[in-house]
């Protein structure tokens, strides 16, 4: 620029341009005059995302919508179902997310309306923001399976959203005789933690085998495949002989309706009487997905992965159980990877910048017993807008590991659930 | 200060803010790793932290998984999922952190 002469209306011209493309960076270090932000949800997605963007750039004004005080984590729950762990040891607050300089709103998120970008809450507050992120988890379909409704869920819990249902389920478990039978209905795909059902067959199973011996349990399942399937399989012969079936949808697994009265579940070959039900519904993106408009006809949300910006609503991010995310399953460990990937993109468009394309890992450990893990890992990038595993890479521990293996695995799990839940509330 | 040279201050003064941002950026696949490698002191986990390792030290661990030479619960497998040029830009980015 020097020896030039800028004339007035180029002065003008560029100033205006500046204005416009960097407002949010020339804005005071103050949260309250920079970008908005909000995150509806505060689970592992959303509470990610909403620390992760506060340290992309402090300037942003991150407010994290979340109804419950207390957040009851998911992975490890059912260990407290088996009688392994309290379910205390699952909860977490939200003052070390307050204390970032996040504005947490304990309050239902009732309505988005992405017209005016504004996030209308239980208490009649509206919050408006500039890029809304929700990570608002599953809710269970009650109009998926004849009989089963919110009160049958009182008789035969769900126990897939952790908390009351998870305790129900134990004291269930706790009050039958020896020699009862237990049954799991275990959903289609897609649904939250793949491995989960069979992870809770197996932590169900070592109670039954230490303490009621003269047990069964029977996994009725709407598939003919589940994940990490041969290293369950595996330790279930040499861990619970005799102890489990598992009834795979070609068997007749499929669950098509329940009578909750007689703890009866019917499926196409014959019905089931269970002394505890567990009845894992088909699931969808939780509620509020659908009133902003970023869930599509299969009940999930369609995202672009570099952003996670939804398909269907410009300016909302969807995070975690609830979207369409291709390879990547929904597990805790891609809710956190996830939000922290969409956290740094987020922080770039909102100072106009191209994000770069992310890479995302997925590390998922089941325990079979208390001292015996298995996993699954992934690696994934987009590839033509799909999140894509790498060819090559991921997959589950190798099948002929020796038990000192499943032992470390095992600790190495405890280990990952400190970590993650230190990351996101601590 | 004629409005020429304010706007050039304007414009240094942004692309310093820009290039702050940039210098701490993660690269592709680095914000992952927390997952399972503790970013704040006093977690209980048999995983190692990886701020503050050398860069030459992640990136022959991650050699060594990938090619099978470490005994490993998980790493064998994400290791095969970064090329060598994505390890080292990880590795540098963590040397940095502390």
């Amino acid at each position: 620029m020097t020896g030039q002469r800028t004339s007035r209306r180029t002065f003008l011209t560029s100033a205006a341009a500046l204005a416009t493309s960097v407002a949010l960076v020339a804005r005071p270090a103050i949260s309250q005059f920079g970008p908005r932000v909000v995150v509806v949800g505060g689970g592992f997605a959303g509470a990610s995302a909403a620390r992760a963007l506060r340290r992309a750039d402090p300037r942003i004004a991150v407010t994290l919508v979340e109804a419950n005080q207390t957040f009851t984590a998911c992975p490890f729950s059912n260990g407290v179902i088996a009688g392994l762990r309290d379910l205390t040891a699952q909860q977490f607050d939200y003052d070390n997310v307050a204390a970032d300089g996040i504005e947490v709103a304990i309050n239902a998120a009732n309505t988005v309306d992405p017209a005016t970008r504004t996030v209308l809450l239980g208490n009649g507050q509206r919050l408006a923001y500039d890029r809304l992120v929700l990570a608002p988890g599953i809710d269970l379909r009650w109009d998926a399976l004849p009989g089963y409704t919110e009160a049958a869920a009182e008789q035969m819990p769900h126990a897939w959203k952790a908390g009351a249902q998870t305790l129900l389920l134990r004291r269930q478990l706790e009050a039958m005789e020896d020699g009862g039978v237990v049954v799991i209905a275990a959903p289609a795909n897609p649904f939250r933690c793949p491995p989960g059902p069979y992870e809770r067959a197996s932590l169900i199973a070592y109670y039954l085998k230490t303490k009621k011996p003269r047990s069964k349990l029977i996994v009725l399942d709407a598939k003919d495949a589940f994940s990490k399937q041969r290293l369950f399989q595996n330790a279930w012969a040499e861990l619970y002989p005799g102890l489990i079936e598992w009834v795979s949808l070609s068997k007749g697994g499929k669950v098509t309706s329940v009578e909750v009265a007689t703890k009866t579940l019917v499926t196409d070959f014959g019905t089931h009487k269970a002394d505890v039900a567990n009845v894992i519904p088909p699931q969808k993106a939780a509620r509020i997905a659908e009133i902003a408009g970023v869930a599509d006809r299969t009940g999930w949300c369609p995202i672009a992965p570099v952003t996670f910006e939804s398909k269907l609503q410009p300016n909302i991010h969807v995070l975690g159980d609830a979207t369409i995310a291709g390879g990547m399953p929904k597990s805790a460990f891609t809710a956190n990877a996830q939000a922290k990937v969409c956290a740094a993109a987020v922080a770039k468009l909102l100072r106009g910048e191209t994000p770069a394309e992310p890479k995302l890992i997925n590390t998922c450990y089941s325990l079979v017993a208390p001292d015996y893990g298995i996993n699954v890992a992934g690696v994934y990038r987009p590839v033509n807008g799909v999140l894509t595993e790498i060819e090559g890479s991921g997959g589950v521990s190798a099948a002929d590991a020796p038990r000192a293996m499943r032992t470390l695995e095992a600790t190495f799990a405890n280990g990952w659930f400190k970590t993650i839940t230190n990351e996101v509330f601590g | 200060m004629n409005a020429t040279r304010m706007s050039a201050v304007v414009v240094v003064v942004l692309a310093s803010i820009a290039t702050a941002f940039a210098a701490s950026e993660p690269p592709a696949g680095a914000t992952s790793c927390s997952g399972c490698h503790p970013a704040n002191a006093g977690v209980q986990s048999p995983v190692p932290p990886l701020a503050g390792k050398t860069a030459a030290e992640i990136v022959a661990q991650m050699q060594a998984f990938r090619a099978g030479q470490r005994s490993a619960t998980v790493m064998d497998r994400i290791a095969k999922g970064f090329s060598d040029a994505e390890v080292q830009a990880i590795a540098a980015w963590y040397a940095q952190q502390h």
